[in-house]
């Protein structure tokens, strides 16, 4: 395969970002796109120049590290795949591809194609987690839970957050992400007693982070390498409106 | 180097419960007057630090993932063994901590492994508790599978993603400790040295690998929680980021390294499609029930696997090991593989993979069985491959996946470093020589949440809280050596690559300490590594600079560390002048081309001392003695 790839290089935060653009030949289409990229960084160094920063670690499409906007699409043209899982085959007959960072207000880019996603770890922090000291666990079977209950858990379980859907999003929010992980919780038995908690303090947090609103567009759900649903979210704002109009956190009052 | 193993006496089913009475406690009060550093967000290092910042001690982690949740425990796929015994089907902790032992070829310590089968139900119970979703069964109860190695059904599983979602577990966790205060985490950071003074562990180097900044920590513990050294081999089913620099960094300051020769080497993954390559893909092995491996009979056979006929193949484990078959165990079917393609009955545009062929399993069971069974899989094999395999047979080929050697520890996960601990794959602790499926989220899982948080104690409880600072003339001595050698990595100013370096001692590891090894192989490959380590530094070409984010600069660091690694890998599977579990010698084979242990000369823990860079490592060695496994052989014809 043979293209002209336009790559966005920016030296660090507070530097002004560019495209570059590369004539690029003798590609297999049996590479992965992060090997046709470590390829072409094998090009540059030898000739002397810097290779292009990009974030990547399982190549299996789960750790969520790797996150390239290509041609315009988070994870590139194929659907449920991760830009470490897009084959080159599925970009034949592109004469021209443009590789991008993920663009997000909450997303500050670090060098190149690299950007800083931490944001998503403080929205985990403000409620994510159900507060189980270790070693006070019952006994594992000691609470059945309803196979359907179970599977739709997983279903927003499987999120990797890579920040495909805030990527997507016009508003980049990170509306999807933040559902993903209301709902698995809330699904299950065992996150009951902080649901409500949960909803109003990772929404507060997300908000906090710069992300921006969910206005009902649905690029998250296309985006999304797992497959995440946008019914998610619906569960999330039930859940948002019954916990700020009906939940009263628990205070303790003088007798 | 003294190996204290400190395994408690009595029988083995009190032990653990004597030990825990047996050690010292920190009060509460005192917890919080206590630091200790964790290295690494796996499923270990993340279910200790939380555990531990619960109790109330400080703890600071440091991961060179972008967020906790990234490290590579994340990609296990298939489950979780646990002696629960919910199938009702004779499955005991007893008969879970016979079958690792017996799976680990007679070469792991019981007493570690009886303790790691005790803590497997807590685990579970544990993860259900914490909202991991397993697969359940419509009564709303926990479903199990099957794995190899075992006549039970005692593995949980969460879809084809147990270590995902086990990993969120533990990651959540620790946000919540974060959130709380008691736990930090530095992400995108990388450990450089371990910084010992007295022969006790006092802290680390580290480099933020945004800033390039060089900088120390102090503790009163440091655990390091950091993995595997699978990519010593290049390609491998780890990911790209994984390294030795942390436990090879904590070996050169004298904490003993065993077996390091034990590594894992998978049997069905997807056999590299060119020298672009970067890593391999893992296929589950339960693809192993319904497929059938097969090569053409004659060597160099170029026509399409349609187009050869039935008696112009060889099935060859059906032939070799009629009883096992096609579900032989995986240092078997892995070696048997690769005498095939060697023998030039590979298949394949590169001539390097066998066939996993599903043509009679269609037939029998029909398409949609076998889409129910598999879709999610074959699925993944047509992304990457671009081939259908309903249509045609998978190929496969063996990957190296998992290593068992590690830093030797004692009972206490204590290395022969006081003061440092490993856990998880980074310690050489309970698989022996070849590690069962479904064993190694479980191992991590119990060092993290079970064991170390209470052993650390017993450590922390006999030293005096913060005596460790940074202000120790060790700690800039560490930082000196760290920085002169990202200078010098900078400075060679040479002509190749990294992953070039990379590669090509990824090359000579595959073939001469690989699947199968021998002593003129091993001696080569000790000459071929020292040559290419001198070529590394004399030839090696970093871009860039050490301040900013630099990718190359981080792998030339790691790159480094391996080709230094590397040499006590040969070393040790030379002096184990043996065959046991994955680690074989085609000079120790039986008549029909088996695995042949030396139990009389053998059977003992191999711990390295370093000594310096290019010179002969002293052996050390752990007497392993089976009090309640009976030493036997292996056998699955």
């Amino acid at each position: 395969m043979e293209f002209t790839l336009h790559v966005w290089r920016q030296s660090g935060p507070a530097a002004p970002g560019r495209f570059e653009t590369l004539s690029v030949k003798d590609i297999s289409e049996h590479m992965s796109f992060l090997e046709m990229l470590d390829l072409v960084n094998e090009r540059l160094i030898a000739e002397g120049k810097e290779p292009i920063a990009f974030d990547h670690d399982c190549r299996e499409g789960i750790c969520g590290t790797c996150g390239l906007m290509i041609n315009g699409v988070p994870h590139g043209p194929l659907g449920l795949t991760t830009a470490c899982q897009l084959h080159m085959r599925h970009l034949k007959g592109a004469k021209e591809i443009w590789v991008e960072p993920w663009r997000a207000r909450a997303f500050p880019v670090i060098k190149d194609l690299v950007v800083d996603r931490s944001a998503l770890d403080r929205i985990i922090q403000a409620g994510g987690y159900i507060s189980v000291r270790t070693g006070s666990a019952p006994e594992a079977n000691s609470i059945p839970v309803k196979k359907i209950d179970a599977d739709m858990a997983m279903d927003a379980a499987i999120c990797i957050g890579c920040g495909a859907c805030v990527a997507a999003c016009p508003n980049g929010s990170a509306m999807l992400f933040t559902a993903a992980k209301v709902s698995h919780l809330g699904l299950l038995p065992q996150g009951q007693p902080e649901r409500f908690d949960r909803v109003l303090s990772m929404v507060e947090a997300h908000d906090r982070e710069g992300f921006g609103n969910c206005t009902n567009h649905g690029a998250c759900q296309n985006a999304c390498p797992k497959g995440i649903s946008v019914d998610f979210i619906a569960r999330l704002n039930r859940d948002l409106v019954k916990a700020a109009l009906t939940y009263k956190p628990y205070e303790i009052t003088a007798v | 180097m003294e190996l204290n193993a400190k395994i408690p006496s009595g029988p083995i089913e009190q032990r653990w419960t004597k030990h825990r009475f047996e050690m010292k406690l920190v009060s509460p009060a005192n917890k919080r007057k206590y630091t200790v550093i964790v290295i690494g967000t796996g499923l270990a290092g993340a279910s200790a630090a939380a555990t531990m910042a619960e109790l109330g001690y400080n703890v600071r982690v440091y991961t060179y993932n972008d967020s906790a949740r990234r490290a590579h425990s994340i990609a296990a796929q298939g489950g979780i063994n646990a002696a629960k015994n919910y199938q009702n089907d004779g499955d005991s902790v007893y008969r879970l901590f016979y079958d690792t032992v017996k799976g680990g070829d007679f070469r792991s310590r019981e007493s570690n492994v009886y303790r790691l089968a005790e803590l497997s139900v807590n685990i579970i119970d544990q993860c259900v508790a914490q909202g991991v979703p397993f697969a359940r069964e419509y009564s709303g109860l926990l479903d199990n599978r099957s794995f190899g190695g075992a006549q039970v059904s005692r593995t949980f599983y969460a879809r084809g993603q147990t270590g995902q979602q086990l990993l969120l577990g533990c990651y959540q966790a620790l946000q919540k400790e974060v959130a709380g205060g008691n736990a930090k985490v530095f992400t995108r950071h990388e450990l450089l040295d371990v910084v010992v003074v007295d022969g006790v562990a006092r802290g680390v180097v580290l480099r933020d690998m945004v800033s390039g900044r060089i900088f120390s920590d102090a503790a009163d513990a440091v655990v390091l929680a950091t993995g595997g050294y699978s990519n010593v081999f290049f390609l491998s089913t780890n990911a790209k980021g994984c390294n030795v620099t942390a436990t090879w960094r904590a070996h050169r300051r004298g904490a003993g390294f065993a077996n390091p020769c034990f590594t894992q080497i998978h049997p069905t993954c997807i056999p590299p499609s060119g020298e672009y390559q970067s890593k391999l893909t893992l296929m589950s092995e339960s693809l192993r029930n319904d497929g059938r491996i097969w090569v053409p009979k004659r060597a160099g056979d170029t026509r399409a696997p349609g187009d050869i006929p039935e008696d112009e193949r060889d099935y060859y484990l059906e032939r070799l090991y009629p009883a096992f078959g096609n579900l032989s165990p995986r240092d078997i079917s892995s070696r048997r593989a690769k005498e095939m393609v060697d023998r030039g009955h590979g298949v394949g545009p590169l001539r390097n993979g066998v066939y996993l062929d599903f043509k009679d399993a269609i037939a029998r069971l029909g398409r949609e069985k076998i889409r129910e069974r598999y879709g999610n899989l074959f699925a993944m094999y047509e992304k990457i491959t671009g081939e259908d395999p309903y249509e045609v047979p998978m190929r496969i080929y063996p990957a190296p996946h998992y290593t068992m050697g590690g830093l030797w520890v004692d009972y206490n996960l204590q290395t022969t470093i006081p003061g440092l601990f490993a856990a998880g794959e980074a310690n050489f602790s309970d698989h022996g020589a070849n590690r069962l499926g479904a064993s190694a989220l479980m191992q991590g899982l119990a060092d993290g949440y079970f064991i170390l948080p209470l052993t650390i104690g017993d450590w922390l409880a006999r030293v005096k809280p913060g005596a460790n600072t940074t202000d120790h003339p060790a700690f800039r001595d560490a930082e000196r050596e760290a920085k002169a050698r990202v200078d010098a990595l900078l400075a060679v100013g040479g002509k190749t690559s990294v992953d070039t370096f990379h590669m090509r001692l990824g090359r000579i590891m595959w073939d001469k300490c690989g699947m199968s090894r021998n002593a003129a192989g091993l001696k080569e490959a000790l000459d071929q590594v020292r040559q290419l380590r001198e070529e590394f530094w004399r030839d090696v070409r970093v871009l860039g600079s050490g301040d900013t984010l630099n990718q190359s600069l981080e792998k030339a660091g790691r790159v480094a560390d391996f080709l230094e690694f590397a040499e006590l890998m040969c070393y040790d599977a030379l002096a184990r002048d043996e065959s046991c579990g994955a680690h074989y010698r085609e000079e120790h084979t039986t008549e029909d081309g088996e695995a042949k242990r030396n139990d009389e000369k053998f059977a003992f823990v191999s711990v390295w001392e370093f000594r310096g860079v290019g010179e002969e490592p002293i052996l050390h060695k752990e007497p392993l003695t089976f009090e309640y496994v009976p030493l036997s052989t292996r056998s699955y014809k």
